[in-house]
Formats: structure tokens, C-alpha cells, sequence
């Protein structure tokens, strides 16, 4: 059992802290990878004055997390209908790690994740109805119901799954990245790793060829803190952003439960892997509040520490209050999104039980393409 | 509306569960996320989180209860200020959907949702290919090789070779010997020794719309890639629902050199061809290699292309044109014969040749058919073969349990059983890890001796 108190000092949820830009380029060239606390700027009143955050951007943000939010709590409450089956991880908790990351990159980007990847695929722009239809196995889901929760995919989206082994997605995204370098698209790979898979061995040969061969990738480590049951200081020696030091890989600790910070970061390392200088990590401080899947009691760590982020570090209460203290929209602009969000759930759910299973034949299907 | 709160699943097994605590009183307002009762199943206990937002106005289940079934209605939300009507509803299961209305029906034209075997079409004719040895050179199989790799290289820009010695060192078997000089460091690319990585960045990369071709210095050390190979490489498509096409070939040698021992000495036909969603091929003559691998690189799928090195400086004839291209899925009959059916792949097929001579002096006319491709086998060229013959002698290098001859055997079983005057007859490798002394290795590994023997026991002839 992890008791809060030796758990505090792993989180990052107080004072937004960010790296400040000047330095980080310094950093940069000095070949340091770790940012010290003197090379942070905390900001204590949890204001960011980023002229990017206007009340658009900030209601956006709003917007897309809530949608996972909601959407996650839909899939839980089908999987507890029965309707969706077999595994279902869900991000609740995590939204701002990837609402923050898909703002930062552009349309040229591809994406891949590993198996807790809702939240993935509906900031990647994928319609909720064919995420939902895919949990619950229907011919709608973006697989035809052949893949389910842990795999899903977008072409027209550049989602690339999806994937149900843990760590199998690093050498992959650093794959996609090989070919963004190979085609000359401009195009970076933003891979997204938890906690758990940082101790697979592909993830360090990934490591090594990404930056031997300089590959337009974004590592991102989504620490939740848990790898399945086991904490991450039971799992893991070491700091976790300083996993690619080894290899020349500049890593960064951010405050995954800012969307703003997170946005901030990537945003600011994806300029330098634009500009040819190989792969980045970003470690993503967060926290999921589920079960690592449904079948879940998460007896591995108490109510306390879970409502404590809840509480205090919430992306969605956060950012909320923020919304509202400095006056870019009041209560019920926001109640109309809450509405709006609730609309399209409530649609995706309805859809996922209107549409049928796969027909038959789809057995056999999708097998091999024709040569 | 009234919302009916449900009595959730927690497990995919869960049927029923005790409502063992409520943390929300009647009439207490909830939002969404808010747990509001904790579930006992027979594994943990778990709460219960509301996922619609208003006031909690009826509990229809108290705490305590046991054996409370899934989707029986446990609570009732209204909204804020909402007046309710309605009585309260009765705690009876609800159905959820049709969803566990599972159809069983089997399409039309499969063989059957268990051990579906392809059903044999008409063998194939192979005239199109004997038709460009019109014009020919003499080629070693690791000329005719560079040279597929070479041609197609020059035709498609985004096919590109990747492995470890594959560019400075010309390969370690000197198989991609020129390449770098042609291509360049961009498509030829030297890897660490980082089997699992380079595999798993080849698939990502042909899910990125290039055309990798990976080689293993041996697919012996292919182990360390499997899973990328058959999690990632082979299923995806499926799991894709059809969206994620990868058009990749993993190749190199596979199987007993000389005298390397058991690590390096595994064949991996039966593993690969184990799998649906791959392609798997095994070439022995020059031109089969040449043109096998061509059709490998064009194919849209993964390809499993098993090299063997004692081969690679066997040299024959291989078409100048360098439209020539052998079609996957194709066995050769290099041997025409009415006694019995001799079929092998890759350097076995050189024994059955050997054996079918022998054969021949003794007075046994036997067919020998190179299978090829391992996956999808040529069942309609096999069965029409055994029609003729009723016997069959399957011969590989690799172990016999759940081998490429059992396929064959049990094949046979399902399509020619009546043309059958002998049991199928399996040569194999022996069922041990190969050894290193010269003796024992020969002893490990099929010989024509013993496929003459086989030959010559399915006849019954002594």
C-alpha cells in the first residue's frame, strides 16, 4: 500500500510550474537533459499569461477533455451493462496529456499509443460514435468490431492504434517516424508510452535508433503512477524523463494535469524536432482515477490519495476555474458545453447499441489485401 | 426524465454482486464521477460511479443485499428540481441489447469456423513462367536475390533494405552485396543489432507507406522480433477492420547451416506459416528466389521470406527479363512421376531430387513437387499430384510435431484420403536440438537415404 504522504513528492499537481524558454534552449546546447528546479518558473497564482490561451483556445480545451471525460464515464457504465466486453482501460483523470499534446501538433503529425487510448483517438478528431460502436463490437467501430478497445485506428486521422502490448508501439511510432524523415513530410511521430512500458527493452533499442538516426519523434510518457498495480517507484529506478539520457535523448518532467503546460512543452519541443535534432522525451505527470482496467479495485493504493488529486489537481476542475476567475466565460457558457458534450456522448452510446454486430462474412475479411 | 442507476458488470464474468455499502443517501445530489455504492463480487470490491448528474431520489436496492443480478435498476437519479411522477420501478433485470444474441452462421464458401482448411482450386498451370527462361543466365541464389532487391528498388522509390551489415559490409552473407553503392545510405540502412527494435521500426515504417525489406542475419535470431512479427506485422490489418495494410518482407537464411548448433540452426517454416495474416515462402532454385522475391516486395501484406545459406552459391538458370516474376502460393512439379509424390522446400528440395534418382534406378517413378510458398500452400497442385500417385513422402528440415508434413498429412486426410494407397510418410529433422558434431548433425538431418527409404516403404517395396 503507497500511503499519500510518501506518494506527495512524486506528483507535480501544486503551483503550475513550466519550463521557461530561454533556458531551455541554453539547456539545449549545454547537452543537459534534466531541468533543475532553478531552470523552472513557478507561477503561483496559476495564471499564464501565453498569449496562445486566449478564451477560444481555452474553451476548446475545455471542450475536448470534457468530451473524454464523459465519453470514458459512457464507456464505463456500457461495460458495466455488459455491452462492451473483455478489457477496457479508460483515461479519466488524464485528458490533459493528450488534448495538450494534439494542440501542439499539426496535421502533417501522426500518432500511435498503447491500449488505454480513448482519449487518443477523439483528440486525434475521430468521430465518438465509431470509438463507442468499436467498444461495444458493432459493424460502425473504426475496426468493424474485429479490434475493440485496445485497437482502433485512423488513417484519415494519422491514428495509428492502438496497441494491446505493452512497449510494442515505441518501436512503431519510431517507425512512422522513420517515414516521416524518409518521405521528407515534415511530419513527427508523437508516441505515447505509459509508465509500465518503460521498462520494456524495444523501448531502449527505439531510443537508440531514434536518436542515431535523428527521428522526427515525441515520446511521451504518460507517468500515472501505476503500471497496472504495481507503483511506479516499485517498477521503475530512476527518473523516468531521463530514460533516454543514455542515448542523447533531452528529456523533461511537465505537469501533465495543465493542459496549458503540457500544450506548452510539446508545443516547444516539437519546434526542435522539427528543426532536425532527433527525438525528445516528455514525461507527462499524471493520474488515472479508474482502475488500470474495468475488473479493477485498485486496492494498491487508498481512496485518500485518489480523491486528494481529484480534489486539488483535477485538469478539468482546474482549468474550469480558471476559465471562470479570469472572466474568459461564465457559468452558463460553460453548462452549454457541459449540454453539448452530454449530446454527443449520449449519441455515440445510443449509436454503439443501434448498430449492428459485424456480419458474418467479416470473418474472413481483412485477413490479407489482395495483391 | 428519471435515470435508472443499473447494477453494473465489473468483470467480463460478473453476473450478479452484493450491494454492500451505499455512499449516498436519498435525496443527496451527485455529479458525475461521484462514487455512490460499493459492489462486492466474488473477486474485489468496487464502487459503483454515477455518470449522470442530479439528485439521488430512490435507493431500490438496500445495502446488504446479495446476489443482486446485472442491469437490475439499483437507483434512481432525477434531475435537479425535476418533479417525479412516476412509481417506483420494480428491481428486475433489464436487457441490456441483443448484444449477446451471438450468430453463429458460417459464410458461404468458408470451410467452417474450426480448423477451416483452404478448399483446393484447379492447379495452376506454370507455362507464363517457363516462358522466360527463353533467355537466361547462370546465377547464384545470392545474385538472383541482390538482383530482386536491386530491380525493385529502381522501380519503387519507396522500397528500402534494412538489417544489420546490410550496407558497408555488403551482408553478412554478401546477399546485398552493391546495394549501398546504388542506393545509398537512405535505402540501404546498417542497424544495431537490435533484432526486436529494427523489426517493430520496419512494420511502423510500412504503416507509414514504405516498403521495408528487413533482413535477419539469421531468422534464428528472428526470436527476439517475434512478436513484433506476428502482433504487430500480421494482425493489424484484422484488427484495423482493413485501414492498416503492411507491406513488408522479413528475409534471411533459416534453418541447419553447418556445424553452427542449435541456436543457430532452428527452421521456422511451421512457426510462420502458423499464422494467418502472413505470407511465407521458402524458394530453393536461383530464379525462385529471384522471382519469389519479387512478388514479395510488390505483395501488400507481410512476407516471410526464408533464405537458407548453404544454398545462397547453388547457382542455375534465372530469366533475363526483369519482368519476371514467380506468383506466391504456386508449388513447381520439377519432376514428373506416377508412383509417388515427393515434396519438399527450400535445400530439401535438392535431396528429393537426389532421392527421386535413385528412385529411378531402383524403378520407382516419383513426382517431386517444390512447394514454394509454405503459406498459402498449393493444396491444388498437392491433391492433384496424390491423385495420381496415392502416395505421398513430405520432407523438411525442421522438427516433426505440429511441422509443415503434418499439415500435409492432415491435407491429405481432408482431400485426397480416397486417392490414398499408403499413409502419408513425414521426413524430418529429428526431434532434438541440433548438435555440433559432424556425425550427429548429419544424423539430426534428413539425407536421401532416408527419403529414399520413405520413398520405398509407401510403395511397398523393400
Amino acid at each position: 500500500m503507497v500511503h499519500l504522504q510518501d506518494f506527495t513528492p512524486f506528483l507535480h499537481f501544486g503551483p503550475v510550474r513550466f519550463l521557461q524558454r530561454t533556458e531551455q534552449a541554453t539547456n539545449l546546447s549545454g547537452g543537459t537533459n534534466v531541468a533543475t528546479s532553478a531552470q523552472r518558473v513557478s507561477n503561483e497564482d496559476g495564471k499564464i499569461s501565453d498569449p496562445a490561451e486566449t478564451t477560444e483556445v481555452l474553451l476548446q480545451y475545455y471542450r475536448d477533455m470534457l468530451l473524454i471525460r464523459r465519453f470514458e464515464e459512457k464507456a464505463g457504465q456500457l461495460y458495466g451493462m455488459g455491452l462492451i466486453g473483455g478489457f477496457c482501460h479508460l483515461y479519466i483523470g488524464q485528458e490533459a496529456v493528450v488534448v495538450g499534446v494534439q494542440a501542439a501538433l499539426s496535421d502533417r503529425d501522426s500518432v500511435i499509443t498503447a491500449y488505454r487510448d480513448h482519449g487518443h483517438m477523439l483528440a486525434c478528431g475521430m468521430d465518438s460514435k465509431g470509438v463507442m460502436a468499436e467498444l461495444t463490437g458493432r459493424r460502425g467501430g473504426y475496426s468493424k468490431g474485429k479490434g475493440g478497445s485496445m485497437h482502433m485506428f485512423s488513417r484519415e486521422k494519422r491514428f495509428f492504434g492502438g496497441h494491446g502490448i505493452v512497449g510494442a508501439q515505441v518501436p512503431l511510432g519510431t517507425g512512422l517516424a522513420f517515414a516521416h524523415k524518409y518521405h521528407g513530410d515534415g511530419g513527427v511521430c508523437a508516441c505515447y508510452m505509459g509508465d509500465g512500458a518503460v521498462n520494456q527493452g524495444q523501448v531502449y533499442e527505439s531510443f537508440n535508433m531514434a536518436a542515431l538516426w535523428k527521428l522526427p519523434v515525441l515520446y511521451i510518457i504518460e507517468n500515472n503512477k501505476y503500471g497496472m498495480g504495481t507503483s511506479q517507484e516499485r517498477a521503475s529506478a530512476g527518473e523516468l524523463h531521463q530514460r533516454g539520457s543514455a542515448y542523447g535523448i533531452p528529456g523533461r518532467q511537465v505537469n501533465g494535469m495543465d493542459v496549458t503546460a503540457v500544450r506548452a512543452a510539446a508545443e516547444e519541443w516539437l519546434a526542435f524536432i522539427r528543426n532536425g535534432n532527433g527525438p525528445i522525451i516528455l514525461e507527462m505527470m499524471t493520474y488515472r482515477y479508474r482502475g488500470h482496467s474495468m475488473s479493477d479495485p485498485a486496492k494498491y493504493r487508498s481512496k485518500e490519495e485518489v480523491s486528494k488529486v481529484r480534489t486539488e489537481s483535477d485538469p478539468i476542475a482546474t482549468l474550469r476555474s480558471r476559465i471562470l476567475d479570469n472572466g474568459h466565460a461564465d457559468e452558463d457558457t460553460l453548462k452549454v458545453i457541459d449540454r453539448e458534450i452530454k449530446i454527443i456522448v449520449n449519441d455515440a452510446a445510443e449509436f454503439s447499441q443501434q448498430s449492428e454486430e459485424p456480419d458474418p462474412v467479416e470473418l474472413y475479411t481483412d485477413v490479407l489485401l489482395p495483391a | 426524465m428519471p435515470i435508472d442507476i443499473l447494477m453494473p458488470a465489473l468483470s467480463p464474468t460478473m453476473t450478479e454482486g452484493k450491494l454492500a455499502k451505499w455512499l449516498k443517501a436519498q435525496g443527496d445530489k451527485v455529479s458525475a464521477g461521484d462514487a455512490i455504492a460499493e459492489i462486492e463480487t466474488d473477486k474485489a470490491t468496487m464502487e459503483v460511479e454515477a455518470v449522470d448528474e442530479g439528485v439521488l431520489h430512490q435507493i431500490l436496492v438496500a445495502e446488504g443485499t446479495e446476489g443482486v443480478a446485472v442491469n437490475t435498476p439499483i437507483a434512481r437519479l432525477v434531475g435537479e428540481g425535476e418533479d417525479v411522477t412516476a412509481g417506483a420501478t420494480s428491481p428486475t433485470p433489464m436487457t441490456a441489447s441483443a448484444a449477446g444474441e451471438a450468430t453463429t452462421a458460417v459464410p458461404p464458401g468458408s470451410a467452417g469456423g474450426v480448423g477451416a482448411t483452404p478448399i483446393p482450386a484447379a492447379p495452376v498451370a506454370t507455362d507464363d513462367e517457363a516462358r522466360f527462361f527463353v533467355s537466361s543466365k547462370q546465377q547464384s541464389v545470392r545474385e538472383a536475390l541482390r538482383d530482386a532487391m536491386a530491380e525493385e528498388m529502381r522501380r519503387d522509390p519507396t522500397v528500402f533494405v534494412m538489417g544489420e551489415e546490410v550496407a558497408e559490409y555488403q551482408g553478412a552473407y554478401k546477399v546485398t552485396q552493391g546495394l549501398l553503392a546504388e542506393f545509398g545510405s537512405n535505402r540501404v540502412i546498417d542497424t544495431p543489432i537490435t533484432e526486436h527494435g529494427f523489426a517493430g521500426l520496419g512494420v511502423g515504417a510500412a504503416f507509414g507507406k514504405l516498403r521495408p525489406v528487413v533482413e535477419f542475419m539469421t531468422f534464428n535470431f528472428a526470436m527476439q522480433a517475434i512478436d513484433q512479427i506476428i502482433n504487430s506485422a500480421s494482425k493489424t490489418l484484422y484488427m484495423s477492420g482493413g485501414q492498416m495494410g503492411c507491406p513488408i518482407v522479413f528475409r534471411g537464411p533459416n534453418g541447419a547451416a553447418a556445424r553452427v548448433a542449435a541456436q543457430h540452426s532452428q527452421c521456422y517454416a511451421s512457426w510462420y506459416a502458423h499464422c494467418p495474416g502472413l505470407t511465407v515462402v521458402a524458394p530453393f532454385a536461383a530464379a525462385d528466389a529471384k522471382g519469389l522475391l519479387k512478388s514479395a516486395i510488390r505483395d501488400p501484406n507481410p512476407v516471410i521470406f526464408l533464405e537458407n545459406e548453404i544454398a545462397y552459391g547453388q547457382s542455375g538458370p534465372v530469366p533475363e527479363d526483369e519482368e519476371f516474376i514467380v506468383p506466391i502460393g504456386r508449388a513447381k512439379i520439377l519432376r514428373t512421376g506416377r508412383d509417388v509424390t515427393i515434396t519438399a522446400f527450400s535445400l530439401m528440395v535438392g535431396h528429393a531430387l537426389k532421392a527421386a534418382e535413385h528412385l529411378a534406378s531402383e524403378g520407382i517413378d516419383a513426382e517431386v513437387i517444390d512447394l514454394r510458398t509454405l503459406r498459402p500452400l498449393d493444396v491444388a497442385t498437392l491433391v492433384a499430384s496424390v491423385a495420381k500417385t496415392n502416395r505421398l513422402v513430405s520432407v523438411e528440415e525442421g522438427w516433426p510435431f505440429a511441422g509443415i508434413g503434418s499439415e500435409l498429412s492432415a491435407l491429405m486426410m481432408e482431400h485426397a484420403f480416397d486417392h490414398l494407397d499408403a499413409p502419408v510418410v513425414r521426413v524430418t529433422g529429428a526431434d532434438v536440438p541440433l548438435p555440433y558434431a559432424a556425425n550427429l548433425e548429419k544424423l539430426a538431418l534428413p539425407q536421401p537415404e532416408v527419403i529414399v527409404k520413405a520413398a520405398k516403404d509407401v510403395c511397398y517395396r523393400t
